[in-house]
């Protein structure tokens, strides 16, 4: 809502020094978001000058300028240059001379142009800073608007200041100026000179005729008419100047003065050429099939939900919306029928959403308008027509008002006190609520039955007498009974009431003090442990990245993912970013290989990245989530409902590794981080979080299909490290031999022990065996050290890989593996012959599980 | 060691002058203290500590002398050996140092040239302030609370007041999961995480949460379709606006330093009753660049206070639809964006920097924000 300080002036008696700023700052200490505050930065001369002559002068570039004299109220005429031409002599005009600043900053100076000395210009609209009026040329003033000489940044307002305000959804009041004018008054704590306080002139019968058939969806609907009017007067230019600032073009007489009604009062209008109205105007809802060219000449197919304005003809409007085309008016208009209703909020934001179309007239039904206003609205366009455009109103007046009157509601009278936690005494309360244009009544405690009322639903004292609420009730507390007024349809619970007396109390006046929580445990184990996750990946060297968890077809065929992997089902969103991208992640890789090849992109060759996010794994069955009421808390059922019918989200780590682990440097040759450095970092977090995973070959994409580690734990499996897909690199853009992991953190975090006992730990000797098996090449090593382990019993105090050999004099598709072992006792030096037979024991159940052979020397 | 001589005929022996075993002293420790390294020092121990040197022949005669003899003798004889002995362990000791200073000299390295081990790697600072965030908070004794980001639209919007046609509903721009209807959208903000704490704890509640949130915009320099929030509710007896109040100024202290403040403006949502936006004091000129041209102040445009985030008195219909009983229990919560905070406190000019992954982003924090 944009809000011209001249305008708000009118109706609120400012101190005459404030400033835009001022009231801006004053406006949002009560609650009114300002976003901005436009500033004229309009300085004169600036003058109304009269044509006295003018030459038009043909150039050479195809154009025709006029060498004009003014007279601006001085001895000499003035002489400039002009490019327009829609003037003639002895009009008014606008001229700035040498030594102004036009909005925008542009300085004026007697210039030489078109062979002749401009001292100034004749200004438009836009030059004035006033917008474009459509005019396509200069302002030319009405006679008698001004004489010569004056200054016309005072006869113009030109220097006004707008404030521009973000009116949120509680406070539909606030998108007209009245509305704004009330919270300015207020916040200056001076006398609102109400724009709707308007002598009403109607009948009250025998209007244009009219049959709501809806009333709960148009509880008001009045009709004026205006017969005999010129409709192709011109808007006065105040009004055309304030329009322009609102932000609204002026079109014509009849548009504008219902625009400018909606914006001085925030009631919508609807102007229809009575001519082109057939017989009684019908507000029900849509029929099927039903159509509608609207005002912005578009045939919309209409809902059976849709509220429409009909006459004989059909539709003629989707109410609060948008007019017809069919009836509106125009040049050739004479009789004009106004109409100004009331519409339900929730109707007109359904219609708004349905149609894609937010109008101003749908902006302010949603937000609910004044009930009681469409009789004051009519009147006052009624006289505006009249006025302007030389109509003559008729006292006939249709007025269908269903509309219930707002009611009470009964509250503790320290509830706003309470709420704030400071001292607001009732006096104050009173005079808050007051102000903003309630009715507050003192109700003596004993002569209401019942408590009330911190919560919810103040029932209406009419009601209290007969209902039971609560047991809170506390011995002689005051109540208070307010009524709000009826352009606060959002006062409705205790709560509301206390807000706007404590915002008028002041939200700076309110103590700080900080509430002591009882003793909390710190972060949960999960929480602890993905912290340690992420700060030994940081030790390792990796850096952690965020990246967007949307995906689709394109990522999974990049990495490779068959057709009829369950990867591939996945949560889909309505309305996504990208079309391209519809697909919630299942894997974290689809993601952060994407952020890889940006940074790849940009250079960064050795890539060391991690990420830690959720995964979306739809459930085999999916069901909508149930909408319960929010009268109460849901039933356990209900509640779990709601949970069953979500998606399994589990926290996943993933890790991309690109480019040299090592540098070559002065030390020597570098080294390229490969799957073995992959599968470490999987280790490293699973050894963070306490957890020792078993590891084993498998084949799955995006992984190189002969190095791909899978990792489980308890026989499920928490994921994968190793060697991407050769393709899958080229696919996105990674050097060569990249690598990646991906483990489900939830998974190896709640595998992992709740705490760690100590055990003692043996000052015995250590005894020391190294044993070389050859196994089949396929053989895996982690099987072999398992089965030496398990072989060499107890005194076995650990079982180290060191060597890997391979070639001739072990012979085709075998291997040799060493291993290093240590046996230790606890409670004595080991003699040489338990360890031999422990060493032998271990060989032992290689032998018999791989068909190893001790390698000898 | 040398035992007694038993083949020695102690008749034949001469008692020892002073005289001589001054020399045999001096002799020594000249030879010591002339020894220019430690060969040329263990020759010289051969020559006046060996078996054969002067002394310790002398020493072997002792034991032949008149017993009246043989006190004085012993005497000087020790002192003069103790003298060499002494004489040698400070010039061994000498020599050794100045051993080991030059093969240390020769063993300097330039400690600046890199290694190959991998350097520190970074947390992203998204991270990094949600953790500190909640470090905040924990050390106030909240708990930190956390929900699934495909969630439930009941619990995203119903539970907290958003009624279904009402304008902030429509506001959020929500993404909503196929089918459409299915009652299940990427949750709009962090608030579905206090619906879900209401509805499985029992107050008294006081838990912070801080998760990652969406919302249909395009990415530009101060909008990202999908960021970060964190969000605090409480919900006890006696819970005021005086205690949100409270809370802020203590995470405003803790975030921006001391002496510093929240202030409160009303606004509206729908989840609390009343509303208000938080604005911090600003942290850099602390309000000295309102009104004076010659300071202007970058941080908070001059305005003197930064726009943090939302906040209010938890509305009693949220805490009724989530089963708190309303007689009893009152609340406050918070909500503000993390992008928008590392935004103005670390100084991030564009939003695209903090979602696009580029490495070189998190690197200039590494662990610290
Ligand atoms: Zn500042």
């Amino acid at each position: 809502m944009r809000v011209p300080l001249s305008w708000l002036r009118e109706y609120v008696d400012l101190p005459g020094d404030v400033t835009g700023r001022d009231v801006a700052e004053k406006l949002i200490r009560a609650g009114l978001e300002v976003e901005t505050v436009e500033e004229s930065d309009l300085t004169g001369p600036l003058v109304v000058g009269k044509v006295l002559t003018y030459e038009n002068e043909p150039q050479k570039n195809g154009k025709t300028i006029r060498w004009c004299s003014l007279d601006i109220g001085k001895d000499e005429p003035q002489w400039v240059v002009c490019g327009a031409h829609n003037f003639e002599v002895g009009d008014l005009v606008v001229v700035v001379l040498p030594g102004a600043v036009l909005p925008g900053g542009f300085a004026i100076s007697a210039r030489k142009t078109y062979g002749h000395v401009s001292n100034g210009m004749i200004c438009s609209s836009a030059e004035l800073g006033l917008g474009d009026d459509g005019m396509h040329g200069i302002v030319v003033l009405e006679p008698g608007e001004g004489t010569p000489g004056d200054d016309a940044i005072e006869l113009l307002s030109l220097r006004d200041d707008v404030l521009d305000i973000a009116v949120t959804p509680d406070r539909g009041y606030c998108l007209s100026i009245r509305g704004v004018a009330r919270e300015a008054a207020t916040a200056y704590g001076v006398e609102l000179k109400d724009p709707a306080d308007l002598t009403l002139n109607g009948s009250g019968a025998n209007g244009y005729p009219v049959r709501v058939d809806d009333a709960e969806a148009c509880s008001v609907f009045v009709t004026r008419t205006v017969t005999g009017i010129d409709a192709k007067a011109l808007s006065p230019r105040w009004m055309q100047k304030r329009l322009l600032a609102s932000g609204m073009r002026p079109i014509s007489i009849g548009v504008d003065v219902a625009n400018y009604v909606m914006l001085e009062l925030g009631q919508p209008i609807h102007t229809y050429d009575q001519a082109r109205l057939s017989g009684e105007i019908v507000v029900r809802r849509a029929n099927a099939g039903e159509k509608l060219m609207t005002l912005d000449d578009q045939t919309r197919e209409l809902d059976a939900e849709d509220l429409l304005i009909t006459d004989d003809s059909g539709p003629i409007g989707v109410a609060g919306v948008m007019g017809g085309a069919s009836t509106e008016i125009s040049d050739a208009t004479t009789d004009v029928v106004i109409e100004a209703a009331h519409f339900d909020p929730i109707v007109i934001a359904r219609a708004s959403r349905r149609h894609k179309l937010s109008s101003e007239a749908s902006r302010r039904f949603e937000r609910e308008v004044d009930p009681n206003l469409p009789r004051y609205a009519a009147q006052r366009v009624a006289d505006l027509l009249a006025e302007y455009a030389g109509g003559t109103i008729l006292p006939d007046e249709t007025v269908v008002d269903t509309h219930p009157k707002p009611a009470p509601v009964t509250l503790r009278a320290d509830h706003a006190a309470r709420v704030a936690g400071a001292v607001i005494t009732l006096d104050e309360t009173v005079r808050h609520l007051t102000s903003v244009g309630c009715t507050v009544e003192a109700a003596a405690a004993d002569a209401v039955a019942a408590p009330l009322a911190a919560g919810v639903h103040a029932p209406a004292l009419a009601e209290v007498g007969a209902t039971t609420v609560g047991s809170t009730h506390v011995e002689g507390a005051d109540l208070l009974t307010v009524t709000p007024p009826s352009w606060r349809p959002d006062l409705r619970d205790p709560n509301d009431f206390a807000e706007e007396a404590i915002r008028l109390f002041g939200f700076d006046n309110v103590p700080s003090v900080l509430p002591a929580a009882p003793g909390g445990q710190g972060l949960t184990v999960s929480q602890r442990r993905r912290r340690r996750v992420a700060t030994a990946l940081v030790g390792a060297g990796l850096t952690e990245v965020v990246s967007y968890p949307f995906t689709g077809d394109a990522d999974f065929d990049a990495m490779g993912v068959p057709a009829d992997d369950v990867r591939r089902t996945t949560v889909k969103l309505v309305n996504p970013i990208s079309d391209e991208e519809p697909s919630m992640q299942t894997t974290l890789l689809a993601t952060l290989l994407r952020t890889a090849e940006r940074n790849v992109g940009r250079g960064a060759n050795d890539l060391a990245i991690f990420q830690t996010g959720l995964v979306f794994l739809p459930k085999a069955e999916t069901k909508p989530a149930p909408l319960p009421s929010v009268a109460q808390r849901p039933s356990d059922a209900e509640i779990q409902s709601l949970y069953d019918a979500l998606p399994d989200q589990p926290l996943h780590v993933g890790v991309v590794l690109t480019g040299a682990l090592t540098p070559t440097g002065w030390w020597g040759k570098g080294r390229p981080a490969g799957w073995a450095d992959a599968v470490q970092i999987a280790r490293l977090i699973a050894s963070v979080v306490g957890v020792e995973p078993v590891v084993k070959n498998v084949e799955l994409a995006p992984w190189h299909p002969g190095r791909c580690a899978e990792f489980s734990v308890e026989g499920t499996v928490v994921g994968h490290a190793g060697e991407l897909h050769p393709k899958v690199c080229q696919a996105f853009g990674l050097p060569a031999r990249s690598s990646a992991v991906e483990l489900d953190l939830d998974a190896l975090i709640a595998a992992g022990p709740e705490s760690i006992t100590a055990h003692p730990f043996s000052s015995y000797p250590v005894a020391k065996e190294d044993v070389a098996l050859i196994v089949p090449a396929e053989v895996a090593a982690a099987d072999v050290q398992a089965a030496l382990a398990e072989g060499a019993g107890e005194l076995l105090e650990s079982v180290r890989l060191f060597d890997v050999y391979t070639g001739e004099q072990i012979g085709e598709g075998k291997k040799s593996l060493a291993f290093a072992l240590r046996f230790r006792a606890p409670d004595r030096t080991l003699k040489e012959n338990e360890v031999a037979d422990a060493r032998q024991a271990a060989v032992q159940v290689t032998v018999d599980r791989f068909g190893a052979v001790q390698r000898v020397g | 060691m040398s035992g007694p001589n038993t083949d020695y005929d102690p008749v034949e022996v001469t008692p020892l002058h002073a005289e001589e075993v001054e020399r045999t002293r001096d002799e020594a420790l000249t030879a010591f203290s002339g020894a220019a390294d430690l060969a040329a020092l263990q020759e010289a121990k051969t020559v006046h500590l060996g078996d054969k040197s002067p002394i310790v022949l002398a020493n072997r005669e002792i034991g032949a002398l008149p017993p009246q003899a043989r006190k004085e003798a012993g005497q000087r004889i020790g002192a003069a050996r103790k003298a060499i002995n002494d004489g040698f362990a400070s010039r061994l000791a000498v020599l050794e140092a100045e051993h080991e200073e030059r093969m240390l000299d020769t063993e300097r390295v330039d400690v600046t040239l890199p290694w190959h081990t991998p350097q520190l790697g970074a947390r992203h600072p998204l991270s990094l302030i949600s953790e500190q965030v909640a470090d905040v908070f924990t050390a106030l004794g909240w708990d930190v609370a956390e929900g699934p980001e495909v969630e439930a639209e009941w619990l995203n919007f119903d539970a907290l007041n958003f009624q279904p046609d009402h304008p902030a509903r429509q506001m959020q721009d929500t993404f909503f999961v196929e089918p459409a209807g299915s009652g299940k959208v990427l949750r709009t903000h962090t608030s579905p995480v206090q619906a879900r704490s209401m509805l499985t704890r029992k107050p008294p509640i006081y838990v912070i949460c801080p998760g990652r949130v969406f919302r249909t915009d395009e990415l530009d320099a101060t909008h990202t379709p999908v960021f970060y929030q964190v969000e605090g509710l409480v919900v006890d007896e006696g819970i005021t606006l005086a205690h949100l109040k409270g809370t802020l100024d203590h995470f405003v202290v803790s975030m921006f330093g001391e002496g510093l403040e929240a202030r409160l403006r009303p606004n509206f949502f729908p989840f609390t009753e009343p509303s208000a936006e938080v604005d911090l004091k600003c942290f850099v000129c602390r309000g000295a660049s309102v009104g004076n041209p010659d300071r202007p102040c970058r941080t908070c445009g001059s305005e003197g206070w930064i726009e943090w985030g939302g906040c209010g008195v938890v509305n009693p219909r949220v805490l009724q639809a989530n089963g708190i009983d309303t007689d009893r229990y009152s609340g406050f919560a918070f909500g503000m964006g993390l992008e928008r905070t590392l935004m103005f406190r670390n100084g991030v000019e564009d939003m695209r920097d903090m979602v696009e992954g580029d490495v070189r982003f998190s690197r200039q924090f590494g662990m610290e924000i």
